[in-house]
């Protein structure tokens, strides 16, 4: 094994040197690893230049994977010694346990980290905190995106309760215009992200039922976790024809043809939807169960860019690694990919009204991350993966709420019991 | 001249042979051997205190007495024998349907099916994955509109979503691209049967099916033989389309995963799972025994008992 691993090193490092070979020899090229292969064109575009303009020495390629196959193929490579300089994090386990492997350096004393503020870095610090070993990016806050003008039309306001939402969504349906949800069951992580954990801070209560559930005082099986289950379970009526065997790209068509009128959204969709849809769009945050209760959002810490400890260009690795924590970076990026919203301490003016609708719902509402992500999902069963596919099951019918949620349950329980890890 | 004598006698060492098989040896060793060998000792080790340790047939133990494991196991195998169970029953009966028709002499264009028919072999997974889930696409899929031009569109489902129906459907898919291969097979072995053989059969009077079915079938048999046992070898080691068109979660609730997407999540992880190459190795190490007991079977109980005939 390890002179195989010697020999794909090798044969690697040749491939750079050769690729290496026709620039100039005292630049250091940074291979950035990531799965955001939308992005490729705002990197290529804005921050590749943005960048290079200030570091002529530094050139930098983005090198994206598919997002389902990132994790997957960067450990691959990072195992082969074959991965770039820049490694874009995943949030929490996935990345400490590639920091505590020794694949990503240590970051607690860059000096751009002083930008951010200790939730923002929680996400890429050790339990205890002590050290930070990836620079946060963005975080993706969870919504609804809808048709404006089929709104306009069909004379509907944007609904506040789970009650308006299903008024609106029977408006909808009735008039027949349009499909009333654009969601799918067979990619499963649309039921999940867009669907539970969008839904469900509102009856969990966000970060106060996440920590119970960590402290493990609440249970999936608890009212507050298997109501928002059966709110989805209703969704399915609203959704179109053969939505079992919609993909998340369909969803995405769906709606940006014009024919759904609601789409169950990250922020991240909105660069996207803009481009496509040849409609106005307006947001609202998830509904409240009752008129007067607080709302909340999954305000989700998603992507944070580290250092391939194995990397030999690890001094110009930290440059850029700076440059990204600078508020020149929020700034380009936050505007560039409107949806992404920037994690550093100084303040960026946003100038897309959609990406703007969303984080202003951070003034009202109260945040909170994935109840999956934080320390529940280093186990087997995945307690995220459990998560995708019972909610999708319950979505397409497939399970009941309260079967669905005793499985994600059961699963949780075969391997964690609260304050293994403290 | 008496000299030279003794030398004609001595064997001499032939050492052409070793340097003519040299290259494949190495190369074989290297690519094949030497990694199956590894992932076999792979799957005895395991992680304990950081470190990877022997720990003996731990992983096995885990694969088959913990439910949760036990479950995704058995169900992966359930449904790659269903796989194949599919392929024996259509793939290979619809080949050689193909290539007896295909070898009756008063058919035209033959040329031309034969070549249509074989197209799809030689596409990539990835192509035929991504086009039938587009064709069987509920939203913007030609098959609910072909099924309503004739009426029918109340027999359409979202057939990929469906925990019932996904799994035949996929293997009917994987049917259609490789139907190509036995068909070319048996073709070759149809043409290979003497003229003499059918005439001395139609003097006796079996024509037409009866011809087929006692006199041609017989005399393919061993194709077939063959045939069944590369049917089995690529269906247990499938991976491809399923990945393709299902993702690695090979959905919808499991009911399409199989041995080898199990393997794939199980190595390299998936999503927040992280790998787990050890218990990675010990699916693969079931699937190689599973496919070598497999080819055993055929080998030893089937083969050597089947009839040749020779011309």
């Amino acid at each position: 094994m390890i002179s195989k691993s010697r020999l794909m090193s090798a044969s690697a490092g040749l491939v750079l040197a050769l690729a290496a070979t026709p620039l100039m020899a005292q630049q250091t090229t940074l291979v950035i690893e990531s799965w955001r292969n939308d992005d490729l064109t705002i990197w290529q575009q804005t921050l590749i230049p943005a960048f290079e303009a200030q570091h002529p020495d530094i050139k930098l390629q983005f090198q994206p994977t598919a997002p389902t196959e990132y994790n997957a193929a960067l450990n691959a490579k990072l195992e082969a010694g074959s991965a770039g300089d820049i490694i874009t994090c995943r949030p929490f386990d996935a990345s400490l346990a590639l920091f505590e492997d020794g694949a990503l350096a240590d970051l607690t004393d860059l000096e751009g980290m002083g930008n951010f503020s200790d939730v923002a870095k929680s996400a890429w610090s050790t339990d205890d905190g002590a050290q930070t070993f990836c620079v946060p990016m963005a975080s993706v806050i969870h919504g609804f995106i809808y048709n404006a003008d089929a709104f306009a039309e069909l004379g509907l306001e944007e609904p506040t309760t789970t009650d308006e939402f299903f008024a609106v969504l029977d408006a909808i349906k009735e008039d027949g215009t349009y499909i009333p949800l654009a969601i799918g069951a067979v990619d499963q992580w649309e039921a999940a992200s867009m669907g539970y954990h969008n839904i469900g801070p509102a009856y969990w209560h966000g970060e106060d039922g996440r920590l119970a559930l960590i402290a493990g005082d609440a249970k999936f099986t608890d009212e507050e976790w298997v109501e928002p289950l059966r709110v989805l379970a209703r969704w399915g009526e609203y959704a179109g024809d053969g939505y079992q065997a919609q993909t998340y790209p369909d969803s995405q068509n769906l709606f940006t043809l014009g024919r759904a009128a609601i789409f169950p959204a990250g922020s991240w969709e909105i660069s996207l939807f803009e481009e496509q849809a040849d409609f106005a769009l307006g947001a609202f945050p998830p509904p409240i169960p009752a008129a007067g209760d607080t709302c909340y959002i999954s305000d989700h810490t998603d992507i944070g860019i580290g250092l391939n400890a194995a990397s030999t260009n690890a001094e110009a690795g930290r440059t850029f690694l700076n440059w990204v924590a600078s508020s020149e970076f929020a700034e380009l990026y936050s505007n560039a990919l409107p949806g992404f919203f920037a994690l550093s301490n100084g303040a960026v003016t946003l100038e897309n009204p959609v990406a703007n609708e969303f984080v202003s719902w951070r003034e009202n509402c109260e945040s909170t991350i994935r109840p999956t992500y934080q320390i529940l999902s280093r186990g087997t069963p995945n307690l995220e993966n459990d998560n995708w596919l019972h909610a999708s099951n319950v979505l397409s019918g497939a399970e009941t709420p309260e079967q669905a949620a005793e499985a994600i349950q059961a699963g949780l329980d075969s391997w964690y019991t609260p304050g293994m890890y403290e | 001249m008496a000299a030279a004598a003794p030398d004609e006698h001595k064997p001499a060492r032939r050492w052409h042979i070793a340097v003519f098989l040299a290259p494949a040896v190495l190369v074989y060793t290297a690519i094949m051997i030497i990694p199956l060998f590894s992932t076999l000792v792979q799957s005895l080790f395991g992680p304990e205190g950081g470190q990877r340790v022997f720990v003996g047939l731990r992983n096995f133990q885990t694969l088959f007495g913990d439910p949760r494991w036990a479950a995704s196991f058995w169900n992966a195998l359930w449904n790659n024998t269903w796989f194949f169970i599919i392929h024996m029953l259509v793939q290979n009966p619809v080949g050689v349907l193909l290539a007896a028709i295909l070898s009756n002499p008063s058919l035209r264009l033959r040329g031309f099916y034969r070549t249509a028919i074989f197209v799809p072999t030689i596409l990539s997974f990835v192509i035929v994955g991504f086009v039938w889930k587009l064709i069987l696409s509920p939203l913007w899929g030609v098959a609910p509109n072909m099924l309503d031009a004739i009426g029918l569109k109340h027999l359409f489902a979202p057939w990929l979503g469906q925990e019932g129906a996904a799994l035949t459907t996929l293997a009917l898919v994987s049917v259609w691209q490789f139907v190509g291969i036995p068909m070319m097979l048996i073709y070759a072995a149809l043409l290979s049967i003497p003229d003499e053989v059918i005439e001395a059969a139609e003097i006796d009077g079996v024509t037409g099916a009866k011809q087929f079915f006692k006199i041609q079938l017989p005399l393919i048999l061993p194709t077939i033989g063959i045939i069944s046992i590369l049917t089995f070898v690529g269906n247990f080691n499938a991976f491809d389309l399923i990945y393709v068109s299902q993702g690695a979660q090979a959905g919808p609730n499991g009911a399409t995963d199989i041995l080898g997407t199990l393997l794939y999540r199980t190595f390299f992880g998936f999503q927040l799972q992280q790998g787990d190459p050890n218990m990675g190795a010990a699916i693969a190490t079931m699937m190689f025994l599973i496919i070598l007991v497999g080819v055993s079977i055929y080998l030893f109980g089937i083969q050597s008992r089947m009839r040749r005939y020779q011309f």
